[in-house]
């Protein structure tokens, strides 16, 4: 495991930098809601027809509101939840078709790190233990061996040997977020999704686990999907950025063509929106009428023409495809 | 705006501590708080958890369990102290002059209530009007917080509501008696961006319109900038920087300040940079350092910031800070804030 | 940095913040009234029960015939019932009996419940299935099927256990699958999944510990329960068969006597109540102990 560890490092990240390592391709995810009956009476489409690549080494930010789909997305590529449809292809394998041995294989490589840092340890066990039970599953090492791979990836997100023994009580939030990162960590993934890790955090705090996020990410060679809903957050540690809304992918860009230029109205009214810490600043802002419908009857056609400012007739028949309008840029709008 | 009574004192609250009773011994959550509100004006308090800006905002109103509660200082409505008043009194300035809006719309609402409903419950328990007023008067209030089809929202119940929707019902509950001073107690953490945006619009129009004073509990400094006029920033149960919007942005006098704003991700601005850290974390209130709270976590703390409390001093133009060294950091950093953030530009 | 430490004094560590852990609970025990005097009312009845026929050279089975009815006093404490048996001997061996009738059936009924409760909340489609099941046995009144039951089986000592096993399980099992319903929306046994662990191993390593603490507080008054459900058994004839003492079949031989020997109703009724009050302060003391969120600062 250490040897595979420094074999990695040693892999210079610009090399494969055009390396994809994740496909997404047109996945669905529909929630039915059932009646009295148990039948199926209507379908939530929580993630409706989304694609997107990972490359290799890169972080790839998918921000939206909630209820956009982005969690859901995270959580479908992982299989923790069955998909409706499409395809995840890593390694030339795809994922949704996987079971049994297949499937805990391929997740050894792609790990989640949880939103919630309260609820994502076990209370009742001690660190040590909840770091453990990862390797015991893929059945890594003996006892002795795994208490000492236990205390080096303590280590390496900053903590101390001692801590091994402690509950999660014991620790704050930003500490418990840093102990779910060396939960995924510890199997060596080459994937890690990261689902709002750090929404739950104070700002303070929030800064340490990004930084971390960071090291680690240099460190161990990893690819990020990072979900966020807040846009300064992503900005800082994305290369790419997906802008989902009522489960379609509407805009996606390199980080800075898309804050400096973007394109979909939805993405404008978002940036628009943040309240920027600078009280000298009065920006101009797009309001956006109404209120995301649902997602069990997304409107017809492009999803947003319900409060998009500029729509236009063929936006409420035609559904607009995602397509590139500059280099790596693309838009899922009429306008373009 | 409004001359005269832009300066009336509202609430004066003045060297407030709270402590509590727990199981392990007295914790002090708030400690010798004072800050003052003036009609028409927004005071932000901002800290992060646990810092007592929640005990703070809930002590004006006593809202806190009082069997597990002591307060000491006063807390100065229109000159009468709240901490004093009999519980009927108390109940008089309860949402009739001091409204409050919670954080989680989903749970402030009563599920099996109509919107309407509750509204024209504390309108009649405060003011003097019949069933009929009432209601019409609600639907005014639902009108004027921006509901579209307010005669028809009126009659739904809150789950039929969305949570953007949830907190303007909440907001025109608060404004239904015309209150003198609003407490927003992180009205925006749980709304989307969008939403956010649409709702401290709506709270800065309606502080115009109705002339009150309004205290924004909040952790997010965007959220500050956009709305306050005055801010509080509180760490451990302290104030440790009071000062305008503008010169806490411009030029932030305490290091935690400082740091605060260094540490947000930005989107605007350079971004290859790492993003600045303010070290360990915030202490719990059973183990307060000895001396300056931020101490341990301060990169600028001597020998006297580890064993003296500093005190909330005055520095010129209604500046406050608790710290030893703000004038040293001043210098060393020259002007460097102020024109970091005055060159930004904005691409929208 | 004092990072590096060595395996000694890890150890060290370890133990003592085992040891922190342990005084802990003992002195949140000590300081919860309920759980303490309850304990104590369960102790002493238990220790009677243990010690008690060491003190009286009477056993409950003696006839003498010149001895009937005869009030508290002298040398049988609380007197003899219609055949000139020592009374206080009869409810000490009576404790036995139903004290070991109730531990059994909670003991039973839990490892039951766990399973059902536990699976059921676990894997949906069992759950329609299995919650059916519980739902039907629960809408008899639990005494009508405790009689029917016995009534088919006869009345033998296992088989009151069987049949109380019956009447008790389905309420065991909906108290485990509601806890485990709420721990399985946890994001850490999501964490599981999603890191390829086995339904076998978060169910029974993850879910399970986090249960405990219902079962164990429902369990204490299913044992009060059975207690009481025994006694009205045998008290119609459907429980333990005489001449074997039971509480029960104390109060059965003492209610056609009732106005002229008070004693035989009086003192297995009190028994009866003692403990049933005795386990019910106890888990009422151990539900607050147990969940988590008395045990925040009160704030």
């Amino acid at each position: 495991m250490v040897v595979e560890m420094s074999l990695k490092q040693s892999t210079p990240k610009t090399e494969a930098s055009n390396d994809v390592i994740l496909e997404v391709k047109n996945l669905k995810k529909y929630f039915p809601i059932t009646g009295s009956l148990n039948n199926t009476v209507s379908q939530v489409k929580a993630v409706n027809d989304v694609s997107f690549s990972l490359i290799k080494g890169e972080t790839y930010g998918l921000v939206g509101e909630s209820g956009c789909g982005k969690s859901t997305t995270g959580r479908t590529i992982l299989r923790l939840l069955e998909p409706t449809e499409g395809e995840v292809i890593y390694d030339g394998q795809n994922i949704n078709k996987l079971k049994g041995n297949d499937l805990r294989n391929i997740r050894r490589e792609l790990q989640m790190v949880f939103q919630d840092p309260y609820s994502s340890l076990n209370p009742r066990k001690r660190i040590g233990t909840i770091l453990e039970e990862t390797l015991k599953i893929h059945k890594i090492g003996n006892k002795k061996e795994r208490t000492e791979q236990v205390m080096n990836i303590l280590n390496k997100v900053g903590f101390q040997r001692e801590h091994y023994y402690r509950f999660p009580h014991e620790f704050s939030g930003g500490q418990r977020q840093r102990i779910g990162l060396a939960r995924a960590l510890i199997i060596n993934p080459s994937i890690i999704i990261c689902d709002e890790p750090v929404s739950a955090l104070d700002v303070s705090i929030q800064s340490q686990v990004l930084n971390l996020l960071e090291d680690v990410q240099q460190e161990f060679n990893l690819t990020y999907l990072f979900i966020s809903h807040d846009l300064g957050v992503v900005r800082h540690i994305s290369d790419r950025i997906g802008v989902m809304y009522l489960g379609k992918l509407v805009e996606e860009s390199p980080t800075d063509e898309l804050y400096s230029n973007p394109l979909h109205p939805y993405t404008k009214a978002l940036l628009s929106a943040i309240p920027v810490p600078n009280p000298f600043v009065k920006r101009e802002k797009i309001k956006l009428i109404g209120e995301i419908p649902s997602p069990v009857n997304p409107p017809s056609g492009c999803v947003f023409h319900t409060r998009c400012p500029f729509a236009m007739d063929v936006c409420k028949q035609e559904e607009p495809a995602l397509k590139t309008i500059v280099h790596e840029h693309k838009v899922a709008c009429h306008l373009y | 705006m409004r001359g005269d009574t832009m300066t009336e004192l509202l609430l004066e609250v003045k060297n407030l501590k709270v402590h509590f009773e727990t199981e392990n011994g007295t914790v002090t959550a708030v400690d010798d708080v004072s800050f003052s509100v003036k009609r028409g004006e927004t005071v932000g308090v901002v800290g992060e958890s646990g810092c007592g800006k929640s005990v703070t905002a809930e002590s004006i109103l006593r809202l806190l369990n009082e069997k597990h509660t002591n307060y000491e200082g006063n807390i100065l409505f229109e000159e009468k102290d709240i901490l004093k008043l009999s519980y009927s009194e108390l109940q008089k300035v309860r949402g009739n002059d001091i409204s409050m809006i919670f954080q989680d719309p989903m749970s402030s609402l009563n599920p099996v209530y109509t919107v309407g409903n509750q509204i024209v419950e504390a309108l009649l328990l405060h003011q003097n009007l019949t069933k009929k007023e009432a209601e019409s008067k609600a639907v005014e209030m639902l009108k004027l917080t921006g509901i579209p089809l307010p005669e028809k929202r009126v009659n739904e119940y809150p789950h039929e509501l969305s949570g953007g929707m949830r907190q303007r019902v909440m907001i025109a509950m608060a404004l239904s008696c015309k209150p003198k001073l609003l407490i927003a107690d992180e009205p925006t953490t749980a709304l989307d961006v969008t939403t956010q945006s649409q709702i401290l619009d709506l709270i800065n129009e309606l502080k115009d319109e109705f002339n009150m004073g309004t205290i924004m509990i909040t952790h997010d400094l965007g959220v500050v900038a956009e709305v306050c006029t005055k801010v509080v920033v509180m760490y451990l149960g302290q104030v440790i920087e009071e000062a305008s919007v503008e010169s806490i942005f411009s030029s932030p006098l305490h290091p935690y300040t400082q740091g605060l704003l260094k540490s947000i991700p930005q989107i605007e601005g350079p971004r290859d940079e790492k993003l600045y850290v303010i070290e360990g974390k915030v202490p719990t209130l059973t183990q307060i350092p000895k001396g300056c709270r931020f101490a341990p976590r301060c990169e600028f703390a001597t020998e006297i910031c580890r064993d003296k409390m500093p005190q909330l001093e005055s520095y010129e133009n209604d500046l406050k800070v608790r710290c030893w060294h703000f004038k040293d950091i001043q210098e060393k950093r020259g002007g460097m804030n102020g024109s970091r953030n005055e060159s930004q530009t904005v691409n929208s | 940095m004092q990072n590096i430490m060595t395996e000694e004094q890890l150890n060290v560590l370890k133990s003592d913040m085992k040891r922190k852990h342990r005084n802990l609970l003992v002195k949140r025990f000590l300081s919860n009234k309920l759980a303490l005097s309850g304990s104590i009312i369960m102790i002493v009845i238990i220790l009677l029960a243990i010690i008690a026929p060491f003190f009286t050279s009477f056993t409950p089975y003696e006839l003498d015939a010149m001895k009937r009815l005869n009030a508290p006093g002298g040398e049988h404490f609380f007197g003899t019932d219609n055949y000139g048996r020592d009374l206080f001997s009869r409810v000490v061996h009576g404790a036995r009996v139903s004290l070991m009738i109730g531990f059994a059936v909670a003991i039973i009924t839990s490892i039951f419940g766990m399973i059902i409760g536990l699976y059921s909340a676990y894997f949906k489609k069992l759950d329609g299935v299995l919650m059916r099941i519980s739902d039907g046995l629960m809408a008899f009144p639990a005494i009508l099927l405790a009689i029917a039951i016995m009534a088919s089986l006869g009345p033998r000592v296992e088989n009151v256990i069987i049949a109380l096993t019956i009447v008790f399980t389905p309420s065991v099992a909906r108290t485990v699958r509601s806890a485990a319903l709420v721990v399985k929306e946890q994001t850490y046994v999501e964490a599981l999944r999603a890191q390829g662990a086995s339904s076998s191993r978060i169910i029974w390593l993850n879910i399970a510990p986090n249960v405990l603490s219902p079962l164990i507080v429902q369990a204490t008054f299913i044992f009060a329960d059975s207690i009481i459900i025994e006694a009205a058994l045998s008290f119609l004839g459907a429980g333990i068969p005489a001449p074997d003492p039971s509480w029960g079949n104390l109060l059965y031989d003492g209610k056609t006597v009732i106005f002229n020997a008070w004693w035989m109703t009086l003192f297995p009724g009190i028994a009866i109540m003692l403990t049933v009050f005795g386990l019910n302060l106890f888990g009422d003391g151990l539900r607050d102990l147990l969940d988590p969120h008395n045990n925040k600062a009160k704030k």
